[in-house]
């Protein structure tokens, strides 16, 4: 299930409804992604999010279709949001769930570094100091491309430069 | 043609979206952005750096020598952040 959604969402029943009435299921992994306040060395007063409508439900759902591919999952979540956080705030959760623990945990690491590389969000990140653009752009760092990578080269990619 | 833009790329040229008529020589990605270079400074200033220009036409991630035409939807951005942890600002 993919949700995109400004609100804020609760893990605990997030969690739940993945395995409310399963009795297949054996496990269920997850990471929950927050606003931290420290950017390299700058402090953060809050971070925007700005993304593609449309294409980041697509791009969201062919990572979950992969994750599914790739692994026996029961089932499979991803929340990302957008608009403006606050240090401390939820910005992104994935869950996997399977029937044996390595599946869910592993499928749990690919939905969150493949999404990094593949949803069209971008954070615009407000610190308090002068800026004519109203805060930094997030740069794409190398080391999330690493991350997507070693779950194997997406021929199809081309998000990582032409 | 529908344009959207996004991030840094926005900002610079000024609007988020706007309907082009794509002269008719223009017939790839790469031709766009060369065409869209010389519509005003901001777009100049968006796209001089082709090494962070990433393009979806129809909503799929492209490349510069992929076709486009007029009934396309044709997104161009900066590469994505999404997730967490903050990276390293500009």
């Amino acid at each position: 299930m993919i949700k995109v959604q400004h609100e804020d969402f609760d893990t605990g029943q997030e969690l739940a409804a993945l395995t409310d009435g399963r009795t297949d299921i054996g496990g269920v992994a997850s990471f929950i992604g927050l606003v931290r306040e420290m950017a390299d060395d700058r402090q953060l007063s809050a971070m925007t999010l700005e993304h593609y409508p449309g294409m980041t439900e697509k791009m969201l759902g062919e990572v979950e279709a992969e994750a599914r591919k790739r692994w026996p999952l029961d089932d499979c979540l991803i929340i990302h949001r957008y608009g403006r956080l606050e240090p401390g705030e939820r910005i992104v959760m994935v869950a996997a769930a399977s029937a044996h623990r390595k599946a869910a945990l592993e499928a749990c690491a690919f939905l969150i570094d493949w999404l990094k590389t593949k949803a069209p969000f971008w954070k615009l990140e407000e610190s308090g100091d002068d800026d004519p653009e109203g805060g930094q752009w997030v740069r794409s760092k190398s080391s999330d491309d690493d991350a997507a990578a070693r779950w194997s080269a997406d021929p199809d990619d081309k998000n990582q430069g032409s | 043609m529908k344009m959207l833009y996004f991030a840094w790329f926005r900002q610079r040229i000024g609007q988020g979206e706007e309907d082009i008529d794509l002269p008719a020589d223009v017939s790839t990605v790469g031709e766009l952005i060369t065409w869209l270079q010389g519509r005003g400074p901001g777009y100049a200033a968006a796209l001089d750096d082709l090494s962070v220009v990433r393009v979806a036409v129809n909503q799929e991630f492209s490349s510069l020598s992929d076709p486009v035409a007029n009934s396309d939807e044709v997104a161009l951005f900066p590469p994505v952040t999404g997730g967490t942890e903050p990276g390293t600002g500009r």
